[in-house]
């Protein structure tokens, strides 16, 4: 017993170095603060998507930091230090689950802010439901889904593809082109996917070919020989692609010629800042991507949110739209439980509906459908790295049932009204 | 012709890198035995000393030489995978020879630990780690014994051991002091970017073809003759062959059997390097770089039998150009006018994933017929 | 001293035995739900462990696609579960088919409709496809580590046909059971989550009586004759091909049960059970319990995926080393595992070494010993 004990600790000291914070927080009740409220953190630190995970932590922590730092949530007039723990995904969606049980049953806590994938999402879901529990999810997605027991601050296809299908097809240098779909193979892209093509269908345009990469593989060859057959002289590829498949993609087209010097302009849903800076300007300057938030926004709350950012975890470090998200979902989570003076529940996610926050992107509100309003940018990747704003919407509303896709067009969702609810047709 | 062309380039493309991939694995099988499953994370190693190297040659002291970093890391990426393999056949492998089921968990465990390794460790501290165990492993060597009998022996060694660890230890605060990024670690994927003169397209016959790709056809191209000639025309491949021939009668004979294992699983790792300077052409650097392309390749082993670089090299290629025929649909385009439930079927099978499943279901329908491999050993045992 | 011995291993495999039954029945009462619940999914681990067992432990075959089958198995399952709960959805199917534009229910899911069907498919259908796979595998004789990469790559293959086919089984995003309902209830529900642990309790210990029965006799001789020296089986006058291939679809049928259990308690299956790593996991449960033991599969695969979720809470980047660690050490120090340790030479050894004289024969000397390994 006593041996293993040792190894452990030497084994904890060692990787105490290198691992995150992820007991983080502390328990410091001295100070000013009256009482310690825990909350769950919960992404993949480890597998493939720690890569992208890992910075949602980083602005998770420093939002909470900055919210202790203000005298942190003032319940009732006492004043509650936020502290958190940081449960990892592993990168696998049963685990998401398992780990959504074990932050709600065994650590109590009041709020998950977690999830990025649309599969670790879809397999938290039921935990959240059939325990009534509250999940904040900050990623931009397909949408065509609206739990009571999920708070979506992430975009909605009408608040990101739909602007950018149109900008394509309207107003891009390739405008009145063919498209050409290329996605990894899961819900997102496919959804994604479905809308775009209902929507070009609409505009009167044309799609030529979709393909879709296996999750983990990158051989791209084949599916550029389908984009080089299907649009022999330029054209609109729209790109839903996953992490590091992206650079196999940008290397590998440009090495094919399918540059915008030919006329070839690939639109981006999932390349942000971050992914911008591991796959190289070089390789995407010219292409367009679609956020709410981009880190060139030239705002007050902009700049101090990516100069927080970088004096928290290193001068080289960027912002983007889903650590934007991640952000403003803490402060709106703040928000509500102070309006709502208890840090239960369901009290909270009343509470919620209505909140506005004045976000780095602009103003963003919490509509009925547990989704925010906000506004939609389209930029041009520039040779530094970050975005080259050509166009900004207003506030556009979310729809949590798309008005495009086949499957959901005329319902919506609500749930202030109890006769309304998930899907109500409108 | 112009589609006959543009399969056959994409498939030899493909197939050259599951070839270079595949090759060390298949020398080390075939002499050995042993699946190294660990060869996927020696790959990794060569593709992030790529990565050190692209970013070494950026300081202002090599910044004239940048155009050249990629032919240099080659060489790098050989030796610093040569030796981690190295190290991995003196603690490890060696034990468990005769057991290759064994060895087959106990890499796997390695790789899983590589994994971590380039996750939690800053880059920095790994190159002098590495630099420490290249330079303790060869500097023994590079005196002649006249020298080491005129010093104590224990002097020298442990002289040689300080000269390493210092230098290593010198090299990772030179690295981290003066390249920020890699003085952290960093669980982000990383990026190579290959020499402007190495991108682009370059214009065969009228046809334009990307120039990453013929490099790294080349560097297959390059690693497969100069494999051969090592084990066809060196005394030490001589000794190799033999060696895989029959391990006893070699031992009988007088040839070191522990040494040629060492330098075979050496070149072997080498080799995976090498592939990983390839590979990082193509994609991303990450610590999953390796799985990435290590199932590929033991399909390449499978398919192509023991023993024989002829059986690695048709079956890579042959694979190659499976994926392109299948996963981008060209029967389609070769016989369009195919009767419905055939194209139906063949359109199913027409995405990168579906075609895996595709070669591999082909892979068991082969082997049913030639159940050890194209090119198998010949032999009068009943084993094997 | 050899019956010393034999009463020696016996009493420590019938201490364990009563620890883990007492562990299984004072569970439900003093642990917490969600440690609960892990507990009957590291159970339900168990009884895929077992089926490795008996293949690699007993007849050699290192087989690293374990995962196909503990999928099918738990794909089984949430298919009866997600049809007999999609009456409130349009067209009378499961809810994610909408998302795809499917109206149509696909053919292979219409049998899942009937419960008793369902529970013959569970493990017959990975039983059926072990078989047929084994059978084309080892007729050519393929063997050793070339069966194991083939198994791989035949789970790689797997998981890109599921990954892959969104219309049909939900492609990555998998199956969910937590929201389905089960005898009028939903399975997420503590009642039937109390329910399902009782069930894999109970065929932990039925999947380890039938697998003792399976290797004893001639039929367990032989197994193992395959794996100490293949040929002379075969010169003796069996057929070898037919004894592997049986006791793979055995381990395949175990493995599918595992899966189901494993999916219901977890609430959802999707191809992440067939990811290379989560296959090779398998094979050091076994390893580090003891191979051959068939006890120690049971034990592996509870403990370290205890000590896996222990970790993963504290420190979840160092898993992968105390991982990687283990596999190396369990292959290079503890061959028989740790069951194969205590039974062994192993306890007295290493009390010599710490100068008891090696005459202590009695079994105070074990419980030392048991101290001193955990």
């Amino acid at each position: 017993m006593r041996i293993s004990r040792r190894i452990l600790a030497g084994l904890a000291t060692a990787s105490l170095a290198v691992t995150v914070t992820s007991c983080g927080g502390g328990s410091d009740t001295s100070g000013s603060f009256d009482d310690v409220k825990t909350v769950g953190i919960l992404h993949s630190l480890t597998g493939t998507m720690a890569i992208s995970e890992k910075t949602l932590v980083d602005t998770e922590i420093m939002a909470i930091e900055e919210i202790n730092a203000a005298g942190g949530v003032v319940v009732d007039g006492k004043s509650y230090k936020i502290d958190y723990i940081v449960e990892d995904g592993a990168s696998d969606w049963p685990t998401f689950a398992e780990k959504s049980k074990k932050l709600i049953d065994q650590d109590g806590v009041p709020v998950v802010f977690g999830g990025w994938t649309s599969a670790s999402r879809k397999a938290m879901l039921p935990v959240y439901e059939s325990k009534d529990a509250f999940l904040y999810y900050p990623i931009q997605y397909e949408a065509q889904e609206c739990s009571n027991n999920i708070f979506y601050t992430g975009a909605t296809p009408n608040q990101q593809s739909e602007p950018a299908t149109d900008f394509m097809y309207l107003r891009s240098p390739a405008a009145g082109g063919d498209f050409f779909l290329v996605g990894s193979d899961y819900v997102f892209p496919r959804t994604s996917n479905t809308i775009t093509k209902a929507q070009v269908k609409q505009l009167g345009g044309k799609v030529v070919g979709e393909d879709y990469l296996p999750l983990g593989n990158t051989e791209v060859a084949p599916i550029i020989s389908k984009i080089s057959k299907a649009l022999p002289d330029g054209g609109i590829i729209i790109n839903t692609l996953n992490g590091d498949q992206n650079v196999a993609f940008f290397k590998q087209i440009q090495d094919a010629g399918i540059t915008p010097s030919n006329g070839y302009y690939v639109m981006n849903y999932s390349i942000a800042e971050e992914e911008i800076q591991s796959i190289g300007p070089e390789f995407l300057e010219g292409h367009y991507g679609a956020w709410n938030y981009m880190m060139s926004i030239d705002s007050v709350a902009s700049k101090k949110f990516a100069k927080s950012f970088k004096k928290r975890w290193g001068s080289d470090r960027v912002v983007a739209d889903p650590q934007e998200s991640a952000y403003n979902m803490v402060y709106l989570w703040k928000q509500a439980v102070e309006e709502a003076g208890t840090f239960d529940d369901n009290a909270v996610r009343e509470a919620l509906i209505g909140q506005t926050f004045n976000a780095p992107q602009g103003p963003v509100e919490v509509m009925p459908n547990h989704h925010l309003s906000q506004t939609v940018r389209i930029g041009e990747i520039n040779a530094e790295g970050g975005f080259t704003i050509l166009e900004e919407t207003g506030v556009v509303t979310p729809q949590a049932w798309n008005q495009k896709h086949p499957s959901s067009k005329g319902y919506a969702c609500d749930w202030t009204d109890p006769k309304k609810g998930e899907k109500y047709k409108l | 012709m112009e589609l006959l062309l543009d399969i056959l380039f994409n498939g030899v493309a493909i197939g050259s890198v599951l070839l270079v991939a595949a090759l060390g694995l298949a020398i080390v099988f075939g002499l050995m035995g042993v699946i190294n499953l660990a060869h996927g994370e020696l790959m990794m190693v060569g593709a992030y000393t790529t990565y050190v190297t692209q970013l070494v040659f950026k300081l202002p002291l090599l910044k004239p030489y940048y155009n050249s970093y990629l032919i240099i890391s080659i060489f790098l990426a050989f030796i610093v995978s040569g030796v981690v393999g190295i190290i991995l056949e003196k603690t490890i492998i060696r034990k468990l020879y005769g057991s290759p089921l064994e060895t087959l968990l106990a890499t796997w465990g390695v790789s899983l630990i590589l994994q971590q390794f380039v996750r939690s460790v800053p880059l920095a501290y790994g190159a002098g780690l590495i630099i420490s165990l290249v330079l303790a492993l060869f500097i023994p060597t590079l005196f002649p014994l006249k020298i080491k009998d005129s010093i104590n022996v224990k002097y020298y060694n442990l002289s040689a051991w300080i000269i390493s660890a210092f230098s290593g230890v010198l090299t990772a605060s030179w690295i981290s002091s003066s390249i920020s990024r890699l003085s952290r670690p960093d669980s982000r994927n990383v990026d190579v970017t290959a020499p402007a003169w190495m991108r682009g397209q370059i214009e065969i016959l009228g046809t334009n073809f990307p120039k990453t790709r013929l490099i790294i056809i080349l560097i297959t191209l390059i690693s497969v003759i100069a494999i051969t000639l090592f084990l066809n025309q060196s005394a030490w491949g001589l000794r190799i062959r033999a060696v895989t021939q029959n391990r006893q009668m070699s031992d009988c004979l007088g040839i070191s059997t522990e040494k040629v294992d060492i330098l075979t699983f050496g070149i072997g790792s080498g080799l995976a390097g090498v592939a990983g300077v390839a590979v990082s052409l193509l994609g991303s650097v990450g610590p999953n770089v390796g799985g990435n392309y290590i199932v590929g390749c033991f399909m390449v082993v499978v398919l192509g039998g023991v023993g024989n670089l002829l059986g690695t090299i048709i079956a890579s290629f042959g694979i190659g150009i499976m994926t392109d025929l299948i996963g981008a649909g060209r029967l389609l385009t070769i016989w369009p006018q195919m009767p419905l439930p055939l194209a139906t079927t063949i359109d199913f099978f027409a995405t990168t994933s579906m075609a895996r499943v595709m070669i591999f279901t082909l892979i068991v329908i082969f082997l049913q017929f030639k159940p050890t491999g194209l090119f198998p050993q010949k032999g009068r045992m009943v084993e094997n | 001293m050899s019956l010393n011995r034999l009463n020696l291993n016996k009493i420590t495999t019938l201490s364990i035995w009563i620890i883990l039954i007492a562990v299984i029945i004072a569970a439900p009462t003093i642990l917490p739900v969600f440690r609960l619940n892990l507990l009957g999914r590291y159970l339900s681990l168990a009884i895929v462990a077992l089926g490795v067992d008996l293949i690699w432990g007993f007849t050699g075959l290192l087989s690293l696609g374990q995962g196909i089958f503990f999928a099918l198995g738990g794909y089984c399952a949430a298919m009866y579960l997600q049809i007999t709960s999609s009456s409130e959805f349009p067209n009378n199917i499961p809810e994610f088919f909408a998302l795809y534009g499917v109206n149509n229910l696909p053919f292979f899911w219409e049998p899942f409709k009937s419960p008793l069907f369902t529970l013959i498919a569970i493990w017959l259908v990975p039983a059926l496809i072990a078989g047929m796979l084994g059978f084309l595998v080892f007729r050519n004789r393929i063997k050793g580590v070339y069966f194991s990469i083939l198994t791989q790559a035949a789970l790689l293959v797997f998981f890109n046909l599921f990954n892959g086919q969104q219309k049909l089984i939900n492609g990555t995003n998998g199956l969910k059971t937590d929201v389905t309902q089960l005898f009028g209830q939903m399975v997420g529900s503590e009642s039937i989550q109390r329910l399902f642990f009782w069930i894999t309790a109970i065929l932990v210990i039925a999947a380890w009586f039938f697998s003792k029965w399976v290797v004893k006799g001639r039929f367990g001789n032989i197994l193992i004759g395959i794996r100490d020296d293949e040929p002379r089986v075969r010169f003796t006058g069996y057929n070898p091909v037919i004894f592997k291939t049986i006791i793979f679809s055995i381990a395949g049928g175990l493995a599918g049960i595992s899966g189901a259990l494993y999916t219901v308690q977890s609430g959802i299956v999707s191809p992440q059970f067939m990811t290379v790593p989560f296959s090779i996991e398998m094979v050091i449960w076994v390893a580090v319990g003891g191979r051959g033991t068939l006890l120690g599969a049971i034990l592996g695969a509870v403990f370290i995926n205890y000590a896996k979720s222990l970790v993963s809470e504290a420190l979840p980047a160092s898993w992968m080393f105390i991982q990687g660690g283990l596999f190396i050490l369990v292959v290079t120090a503890l061959p028989e595992g740790v069951l194969g340790w205590m039974k062994g030479d192993g306890p007295r050894n290493l009390l010599q070494r710490f100068g008891f004289k090696r005459k202590i024969e009695t079994y105070p000397s074990l419980e030392v010993n048991n101290k001193e390994e955990n």
